[in-house]
């Protein structure tokens, strides 16, 4: 695999995308499904829409294979609008969440339907048909019938079914939903290497925050039929732009407060008597807003002496502890009630844990750890 | 649960006696050697060798079956699309209506439909004959394969049409090559149902028919107003022995189908 820091075409002013989304409004009688979308997704990108169920990314995707067409606005493929253009004349395959595989055909015929619809010669439909099953590594089993499979190998079926017409486009629903978390964690893999080989644009459509960090090249944060953020996994986890991504996106202690912007930074003054937290903010803020600091758990340090070189120290009584094996999360309770979730590796055994509950803490964090939002 | 009660063996008992036995009698009587259909005059199988003689019958029962043929399939035909439309064509304007009336043909008196047929073709000027009886069957068996047909479609996958359109095909093709070989089972239980249901019609077939066509119930009823002979009975019972076999053997093809379809998914899941 090429380092994903080599490929950032969403920077360049000159780049043409494959995929644009001008305005786009999209509404089911009185309800708005997609609410003025305007998204540029490039060529080879491996992009995935993300959100909680019913917050329009399945709409987005199903215009894009010709499913649904926008209401207001134009959708651009390769600089040309493809409103109206049934899904047969797309350059676009798709794989949907329940697979959909052909049950009256076998694993080969379902790979071969697409390129037996444009007339292929006979011996081409037969090369291109057992390539795909190879790359999805099925070859064994290309004349069982679906039923006749196990869940994942159906859905690589699918996988090689939708790739067979080398399509500009490939759209994935959901695609892993159905397996269970280690196949799912495989298949993942598996994915962004065949994305890697034959070199297609993925748009993959998941609920699920661990599954579009791993495979994405970037990720768009949907809402209520609204793009949140986009921007590549580690921005949204490191920099999002919202309490709304930054708590969609794995675990976060939220803390707001009155602004007091100093030297680049913000300040908090989030509790009567205690001394201002500080965070870093790259939106412009005026002094006495009310602003939400945003710190991830594992960037909270826990220790029972008051750490003296960290920017932002708090005192707090430990609360609750989760145990999860690898890591565990500390719920700390502040003299004010709120609570502050620390995350620290367990490095060593739990034998020698050395804080239990009710134990009084020091909870710290440097001045680069908390992001400083206005929602 | 295996237990035996007297209870049980009763109601079994009453059950079945009360479904079968008018049928059995009849078997029984058509082996009957005498004349006399209420008088047992030994065993003999002559009424089958004097059915097969009778050209009055062998015709009737010809017509049946082509009027039965032509309008199953018709009715097939028409009855798919319409189940096809009712359940797959989206919401549009007075919806609800045309599904309530393809059920209406389904509870409507026989008479009434026979008669406003004859009605129609008299109306139309339309000569009365085998045509009109495939046409009057049609118009009867096609609500029965539409309602087999749409509870098969209400439960397809709409995203197998979806993935066959995203492959490539047109909206004809997808349901061509995709969605007719998926519900064909329900069309071909339609198209039994329908056959049967021609097979069977009486009254609509009293009403469409001239002089010219008469289907196998007509000739029964009307040999058994002039008293009931042992040879409507010996042909009652052929009757009986087709369906039974037919029955018999659809129930068997399922239940193998199923069982083989049950098997191939443990071995899947297995391995």
């Amino acid at each position: 695999m090429t380092a994903p820091t080599e490929f950032h075409p969403w920077n360049d002013p000159q780049a043409k995308p494959l995929i644009r989304f001008q305005n786009v409004t999209k509404r089911f009688g009185e309800f708005t499904a997609i609410d003025k979308i305007s998204l540029d997704i490039f060529a080879k990108e491996f992009f995935a829409l993300l959100g909680p169920s019913g917050c329009g990314k399945t709409t987005l995707m199903r215009m894009l294979a010709g499913f649904e067409d926008p209401t207001e606005g134009a959708i651009l493929l390769d600089g040309a609008d493809i409103a109206g253009v049934p899904p047969n004349k797309r350059a676009t395959n798709m794989m949907f969440q329940s697979y959909a595989l052909f049950p009256h055909l076998s694993v080969f015929d379902n790979v071969a339907f697409g390129l037996r619809r444009d007339r292929l010669p006979k011996d081409q439909v037969q090369a291109r048909a057992e390539e795909m099953i190879a790359l999805v590594q099925l070859g064994p089993f290309a004349n069982r019938k679906p039923h006749q499979i196990s869940g994942g190998q159906r859905q690589r079926v699918a996988l090689a079914r939708a790739l067979a017409k080398a399509p500009k486009l490939l759209l994935l629903d959901e695609p892993l939903g159905a397996l269970d978390k280690k196949l799912r964690q495989e298949t993942q893999f598996e994915l962004m290497d065949i994305q890697e080989k034959t070199g297609t644009t993925f748009v993959i459509v998941t609920h699920d925050q661990e599954e579009a960090m791993t495979v994405a090249s970037r990720v768009a944060v949907m809402d209520h039929g609204k793009i949140v953020q986009v921007a590549t996994p580690d921005a949204i986890y490191e920099t999002p732009n919202s309490t709304y991504v930054a708590d969609f996106i794995g675990d976060v202690n939220i803390i707001s407060g009155g602004a007091d912007p100093v030297d680049g930074k913000i300040g908090i003054d989030w509790a009567e008597g205690q001394p201002p937290l500080t965070g870093i903010c790259e939106q412009d803020i005026a002094k006495g807003e009310t602003v939400f600091m945003a710190v991830r758990p594992e960037k909270v340090a826990i220790s029972s002496e008051k750490p003296a070189d960290r920017s932002n120290v708090v005192a707090g009584k430990v609360h609750d502890i989760a145990y999860l094996g690898n890591i565990s999360t500390y719920y700390v309770q502040l003299s004010g009630g709120q609570i502050i979730k620390a995350q620290t590796a367990n490095t060593r055994r739990i034998a020698r844990r050395d804080f239990t509950w009710e134990d009084d803490v020091w909870l710290s964090w440097t001045d680069t750890a908390g992001v400083v939002l206005r929602q | 649960m295996r237990r035996f009660t007297w209870f049980n063996a009763t109601s079994l008992t009453l059950g079945f006696a009360f479904l079968y036995l008018p049928i059995t009698l009849l078997v029984i009587y058509s082996f009957n050697g005498g004349r006399n259909v209420a008088v047992w005059g030994g065993f003999s199988t002559k009424w089958y060798g004097e059915l097969v003689q009778n050209e009055a019958f062998l015709d009737a029962a010809w017509v049946t079956l082509k009027v039965a043929a032509f309008s199953s399939t018709i009715a097939t035909v028409l009855g798919t699309m319409a189940a096809y439309v009712l359940v797959r064509g989206g919401r549009f304007h007075g919806r609800t209506l045309f599904s309530g009336m393809i059920y209406a043909p389904l509870v409507m008196p026989e008479v009434i439909t026979g008669l406003s047929l004859l009605l129609l073709f008299i109306g139309i000027g339309f000569d009365r004959g085998i045509l009109t009886i495939i046409l009057a069957h049609t118009t009867f068996s096609m609500c029965y394969v539409s309602v087999v047909v749409s509870s098969r479609l209400v439960s397809f996958d709409r995203s197998l049409e979806e993935a066959a359109l995203d492959l490539g095909c047109s909206p004809l093709s997808a349901f061509r090559l995709v969605t007719l070989p998926i519900i064909a089972p329900a069309v071909i239980a339609g198209w039994l149902l329908a056959f049967t249901l021609s097979l069977d019609d009486l009254v609509i077939a009293n009403f469409a028919s001239g002089p010219s066509a008469t289907t196998l119930p007509m000739k029964i009823w009307s040999a058994v107003r002039l008293g009931v002979s042992p040879e409507i009975n010996a042909l009652s019972t052929i009757l009986i022995g087709i369906v039974t076999v037919g029955v018999i053997t659809a129930s068997l093809v399922s239940k193998r189908a199923a069982v083989k379809r049950q098997r191939d998914e443990q071995a899947a899941v297995a391995n």
